[in-house]
């Protein structure tokens, strides 16, 4: 019989712990439950840009919340990204104001580009493609948002170029503000 | 060119700091507030300067602020809706990203006019750079004893927190938004019981957009009075409109309330006109939610009145010939837009908006992407035109909250106002779904 070991449960950095706690001192102490969102964004962005199972059971606990709070909110939020993706997440704009200055010839150049189609991951691992609603940018469409970067008015191939050269050059996402406190402690 | 209560400083280098701030003029409310005006004092000139809602409803802010029920030893709290994703619409990202302090000023100044110790921003999710924005700006706030405990000394304290969303436009209704600043899924609250009442926590809770409470400092230092007289009648104060579509110059203007429509789209001083050279066909001038008008009736009320840039004005002529100004998402089309694809764009949106609580706009707003999709796709019937019409009206009225009527609304519009080019789809399915066909509009089809 094959052995198989439990993959090793997911836990928060240090920095993500400290941060939590100073998120859950904002909301009244018999009302946890409110700092849910937040946790989450943290959990996505340590976890590698989207939140398993076994991670939402992490924030369920971190939280005092049954797992079902944490799977039926996860779930409603499209920010939240249930299976695995690509190194970067190029999120592009396609509600009205952006399509009438050509986010439908933006997708279809990504997909041609990167090799990935909407909702699917290029096959270097590199790039998912993932459609989302109104980025509140309307005046600087058309616009892709890669985790907290927003990229505009991306109109010329010599604009999508640059965007998709800075993010093959990342090699680690960026340095979020709490964790740069922790660095400096 | 009109005066900017708003946005005078937003392009000096540094503003979104503390110290830059200040020195221009940053902070006085506070100081004004706290050191010579009771909370009532506040509420009373917020209500004289005729401010309404800037997040779409234009409800009078001053108005909403005395319906807050203030039990005695019950807490209360001032939430800010920055959950700005009506589409079309960008100014509160702009005004938080640029003038951090200024949206801070305006929700301590705020807070002490309703007795608020606790608020909060809610920020839509995907603006976490913003957010880290406004964290920065309100940690320097606490340094400086702009907040915190017993602030500037007069025995008032009030702590602010910034929370994220997740990515739900629904939650930019009230009710949504306290369901989802309490952790939940974003489904709107029956009402009555109203915020004022039971909002967050079920505490007595007042929700205003960025823009009304960025206006609640000139307000309090320049007198309610004052900043009525800018403006025509019940559009008061300055307003920011999000320019975008096909315009020369898309982007944030800060207007006097009463600008012409025609001025706003054609002078250079805003937008500068029609790109490429090309023709005007329509505007969506709220945000989408608001009924789309051809150009004839965007530039002129049916009575052949110039349009102006008020609540009163766009919405002349009711929904028959008009629209409304709404968040102030304007969004201007050239004369290439196909209309169905737009409205089936939008249509597209709500379905996949809606929260699902209510089967009227669960089921309609899937329905009127599905006959909106197969109209654009050569695949309609004439009937389905007025199928549209039908589903958008038992959408109207039967929902929880207003995202019902913001799916209906700019369908109804759209076949009231360019049933022909429904009509040009169905009869011509093979040319209408070429790629870059242009509808020829009623002359040549005649």
């Amino acid at each position: 019989m094959e052995v198989t070991t439990a993959p090793a449960k997911p836990q928060f950095s240090a920095a993500a712990q400290a941060e939590i706690k100073r998120i859950i001192t904002r909301y009244p102490e018999d009302r946890k439950k409110s700092a849910l969102l937040p946790v989450l964004h943290i959990a996505q962005a340590e976890f590698g840009g989207w939140v398993s199972p076994e991670v939402q059971d992490l924030v369920a606990e971190t939280l005092d919340l049954k797992p079902i709070e944490v799977y039926e909110v996860s779930s409603f939020y499209t920010m939240f990204n249930l299976k695995p993706v690509g190194k970067h997440v190029l999120e592009i704009c396609r509600t009205g104001p952006c399509m009438l200055r050509g986010s439908d010839e933006l997708t279809e150049n990504l997909e041609r580009i990167t090799g990935a189609k909407v909702g699917e991951t290029s096959p270097d691992g590199m790039f998912t493609i993932k459609m989302v609603e109104c980025l509140a940018a309307c005046g600087f469409a058309p616009v892709v948002q890669v985790r907290e970067k927003y990229y505009e008015s991306l109109e010329t191939p010599e604009a999508v170029d640059a965007m998709l050269n800075e993010l093959r050059s990342m090699i680690h996402r960026p340095i979020l503000p709490w964790e740069e406190q922790k660095n400096n402690a | 060119m009109g005066r900017k209560l708003l946005t005078e400083h937003i392009n000096v280098e540094g503003i979104d700091t503390f110290e830059v701030y200040r020195k221009h003029g940053g902070y006085r409310s506070v100081e004004k507030a706290l050191k010579t005006m009771t909370p009532d004092e506040v509420v009373e000139e917020v209500k004289k300067s005729g401010l309404r809602g800037r997040g779409g409803a234009g409800f009078p802010t001053g108005l909403k602020w005395s319906f807050l029920a203030k039990p005695e030893g019950v807490p209360r709290y001032l939430v800010c809706n920055a959950d700005e994703s009506e589409p079309g619409t960008f100014k509160d990202r702009q005004l938080m990203s640029k003038l951090p302090h200024l949206l801070i000023e305006g929700m301590i100044t705020g807070s002490y006019a309703l007795g608020a110790r606790t608020s909060y921003i809610y920020i839509r999710g995907e603006l976490l750079y913003v957010l880290r924005i406004l964290e920065k700006a309100i940690a320097e706030a606490y340094a400086a004893g702009f907040l915190g405990e017993n602030i500037l000394g007069s025995g008032y304290s009030l702590d602010l927190h910034v929370h994220p969303g997740g990515g739900a436009y629904i939650c930019g209704e009230e009710t949504a938004l306290l369901e989802s600043l309490e952790g939940k899924r974003g489904n709107p609250r029956n009402k009555p019981p109203f915020p004022a009442v039971q909002g967050l926590y079920a505490r007595p809770t007042v929700v205003n957009n960025v823009e009304s409470i960025a206006a609640v400092p000139v307000i309090v230092n320049e007198g309610g009075e004052e900043y009525a007289k800018i403006g025509i009648g019940k559009s008061t104060g300055t307003k920011l409109i999000s320019a975008c579509g096909h315009l020369n110059k898309p982007g944030i203007y800060e207007i006097e309330l009463g600008v012409p429509v025609e001025e706003f789209i054609y002078s250079d001083e805003y937008c500068g006109g029609i790109w490429k050279g090309r023709e005007l066909k329509a505007v969506v001038a709220g945000g989408s939610s608001v009924p789309i008008l051809p150009t004839e009736l965007i530039l002129k009320t049916a009575a052949g009145e110039p349009r102006l840039m008020t609540y009163e004005s766009l919405s002349d002529g009711g929904f028959v010939t008009g629209t409304m100004l709404g968040s102030g998402g304007f969004i201007a089309m050239d004369e290439t837009t196909c209309i169905v694809r737009n409205t089936w764009n939008f249509s597209r949106f709500y379905h996949h908006e809606s929260c699902g609580q209510c089967s009227p706009c669960r089921e309609g707003t899937g329905w009127l992407e599905k006959v909106l999709h197969r109209l654009e796709h050569g695949h309609g019937a004439m009937h389905d035109i007025d199928l549209l019409v039908s589903v958008a009206k038992q959408i109207e009225g039967n929902t929880i909250c207003p995202l019902g009527e913001a799916a209906a609304w700019p369908v109804a519009a759209a076949v009231r106002h360019f049933r022909d080019e429904f009509e040009w789809h169905v009869k011509h399915p093979q040319e209408a779904t070429r790629a870059g066909a242009v509808y020829p509009g009623k002359a040549v089809l005649a």
